[in-house]
């Protein structure tokens, strides 16, 4: 791959050991390497296992486990890489800097090999096998996933979110870039933070408070707190259970992530305008084109590759939203998720050949969107 | 566009600047439909916020806008926070998340930074294709491992434990941090490190003298997007940490009491912003990391 072809220069050489190579050596020093690679995360592990369950026996004084959690998460891994060092250090010289760029990258290679090569595999193989785990049965999960109507609710709903959660989130983001960028230094800046600010919050955070906002009241439970129902209310109108609309309720719950991201896309975007170069614009105004032409002609050709971009990310986003919908109690009024059931699905009903069925369902979904993202965020780099 | 330019050969007409008066009149329109959606954006969260000061009573009587409207008839209360921390345990979901987040965002970096010095400045066999794999792993969207590691930690009584998750985290944060890190730390001059080298200094001197305190700004990022990222999150902590009510992150805590108590709207604003604070608070002192950081975090999988 061009990431590491491309590189500026070549690594300095190992100046230990610039001797040729000796053949009986190689078994020794891939036996070291291997060891360099295993000792940092075995010793993590078991360094952490025992340090949680001591952390989580000592639950009288939580201050003292945060205290504890920092130290060994924090310096307890740089120590390990410490000591390892110093290991390597110690062994013949003969074998010291062919082992030694083992104890660098090994614990890197092993957690990712643990914790997402194996996994990313076994979940594959687990959606050709039955609910637990133990027959394979071909294609049954798929073939129920997409024949089901509860997988198929899903499937479409997660389609609509798709679909209109990154456009609408895109539109707003672009128009408030672009009317901001038309204000004062200040105020740009001040307005723009506003928008934003929603992306600092989690899910779970967000879904309550929009819950708030949707809150319903039946009839002689007292007034409406929920701002919605206060302001239809208020104008003489009939409140409304929002969530439990179906299917409008889907769209309900789009807005929440709608509210989330669009100040992303309203950062990225907004950069990505005033990096448009000022001469065409003004040529382009030279030429008498008005601010709606420039915009088109102009700036949105400029900044497309950007849309791209912010479009995908917002899309993958969408494709793994679940707290919202766990939250708030989607499932039960027909507003499920992809996302959210392979979690039910494996967690609840505690079936993993549909849940891995309906992660495959999601790698496949994203895969190609990542894609695009990476190649572009490498050209990104390389033009840097 | 600039190719018609030649074509209309127009007399270039030198219209007069607008005047200030014109200028901020014509701006009346940008303004006030920012000004729309700012409101439209803000008024959820401003509802919470002041619910959370007002009393039980008051907050379940009427909707939260009467504090402006009717302002003689209202009252201000921490009560709500007093109960939510003690009683409903989120004083202790608050320690428990700093004890997940805080190790869950340096492990990876620590991790991520070794190896990323190793691609770009050290030679082993095999280099190439393990970097190319770590790439490819970024696209993985972490729904892939979570079956497979809840039965490998379940086989390995790691379920319900900090450690649980600080690895879980690690993994699905360790191909964007190698990523980042290792474009960055590769594109520091080579000459650099080659004198580095020639002063006699090793490999670990280079990287902790040499190399960590050059890749602040990136370090940084990474771990402003990783600390939000785990402190949000309540897919992962729900999955590993499960129903052990001591382990318990504030996610997990806001989603019970939105269970248990689904009405109790003095309790739930409290609770959603105790969950806010220390994000919020991030968001606000250090703004142009964390949007770097997310900016970056378009490529975690």
């Amino acid at each position: 791959m061009a990431t590491t072809t491309d590189r500026p220069v070549s690594p300095p050489q190992p100046t230990g050991d610039p001797g040729p190579e000796e053949p009986k050596s190689n078994v020794t020093t891939h036996l070291l390497r291997v060891g360099a690679s295993l000792v940092v995360p075995v010793v993590a592990i078991i360094g952490l296992y025992f340090a949680g369950t001591v952390l989580l026996d000592a639950d009288s004084n939580r201050v003292v486990v945060v205290v504890m959690a920092l130290i060994v998460g924090v310096v307890g891994v740089f120590a390990l890489y410490w000591a390892m060092d110093w290991v390597v250090n110690h062994i013949p010289d003969r074998h010291r800097e062919k082992v030694r760029p083992f104890a660098f990258v090994g614990p890197a290679v092993v957690i990712l090999a643990l914790f997402l090569l194996y996994p990313t595999f076994n979940t594959i193989v687990l959606s050709f096998q039955d609910g637990r785990g133990e027959e394979f049965v071909g294609l049954d999960n798929f073939v129920r996933i997409f024949t089901n109507s509860e997988y198929l609710v899903a499937i479409r709903n997660s389609v609509a979110w798709v679909i209109v959660v990154p456009l609408l989130s895109v539109l707003i983001g672009l128009a408030f870039a672009v009317l901001a960028d038309k204000l004062g230094r200040k105020g740009e800046a001040i307005s723009k933070s506003f928008i934003f600010m929603p992306m600092a919050i989690s899910f779970v955070g967000a879904s309550i408070v929009w819950r708030f906002v949707y809150s319903f009241r039946p009839e002689g439970f007292g007034e409406q707190i929920g701002l919605l129902n206060g302001v239809l209310t208020g104008l003489g109108a009939e409140p409304i259970a929002w969530l439990q609309q179906e299917p409008w309720n889907n769209f309900y719950l789009m807005v929440i992530l709608i509210w989330l991201q669009t100040g992303f896309a309203m950062v990225i975007l907004s950069a990505a305008i005033k990096s448009v170069p000022e001469e065409i614009i003004e040529a382009a105004r030279i030429d008498g084109a008005g601010e709606l032409q420039v915009f088109r002609k102009v700036t949105i050709p400029s900044i497309s590759s950007t849309l791209v971009v912010v479009s995908t990310t917002v899309i993958i986003t969408v494709w793994k939203v679940f707290d919202i919908v766990f939250v708030m109690g989607g499932t039960r009024f027909g507003a499920s998720v992809v996302a959210e059931r392979m979690v039910t699905e494996f967690f609840t009903s505690r079936n993993s050949g549909v849940g891995s069925g309906l992660a495959v369902v999601l790698l496949v979904a994203i895969v190609p969107l990542m894609i695009v993202n990476v190649k572009r965020f490498r050209e990104q780099e390389e033009t840097r | 566009m600039t190719a018609t330019t030649a074509e209309r050969q127009q007399p270039i007409v030198t219209k007069a600047p607008p005047s200030l008066l014109s200028r901020t009149f014509n701006r009346w329109p940008i303004k006030l439909a920012l000004l729309l959606i700012v409101i439209l954006w803000v008024i959820p969260t401003l509802g919470v916020l002041i619910s959370s000061f007002r009393p039980a009573a008051l907050v379940n009587a009427d909707g939260w806008w009467t504090v402006f409207t009717n302002p003689g008839a209202n009252e201000w209360t921490f009560e709500n926070y007093r109960t939510v921390l003690n009683a409903e345990g989120f004083g202790n979901a608050f320690l428990n998340s700093l004890s997940v987040t805080i190790p869950a965002t340096v492990i990876p970096i620590t991790v991520a930074a070794f190896a990323a010095y190793a691609f770009a400045w050290m030679d082993f066999p095999g280099r190439q294709w393990i970097f190319v794999t770590v790439v490819a792993l970024l696209v993985i969207p972490l729904q892939m491992a979570l079956i497979p590691l809840l039965k490998l930690y379940v086989n390995f009584d790691l379920n319900g434990t900090f450690p649980a998750l600080w690895l879980a985290h690690t993994g699905f944060g360790l191909p964007l941090a190698i990523y980042l890190l290792r474009n960055y730390i590769g594109s520091l001059p080579s000459s650099m490190m080659e004198s580095a080298r020639i002063d006699g200094a090793t490999h670990f001197e280079i990287f902790t003298k040499l190399v960590v305190p050059l890749s602040v700004p990136v370090l940084a990022s990474f771990a402003i997007f990783q600390f939000l990222w785990v402190w949000n999150d309540l897919l992962v902590a729900l999955v590993f940490l499960g129903g052990e009510p001591k382990v318990r992150v504030v996610t997990l805590a806001l989603r019970d009491l939105n269970g248990s108590r689904g009405e109790a709207w003095h309790l739930l604003t409290a609770g959603a912003f105790i969950t806010m604070a220390l994000p919020l608070a991030v968001f606000l002192g250090l703004q142009r990391y964390f949007v770097r950081g997310l900016t970056a975090g378009s490529v975690k999988g």
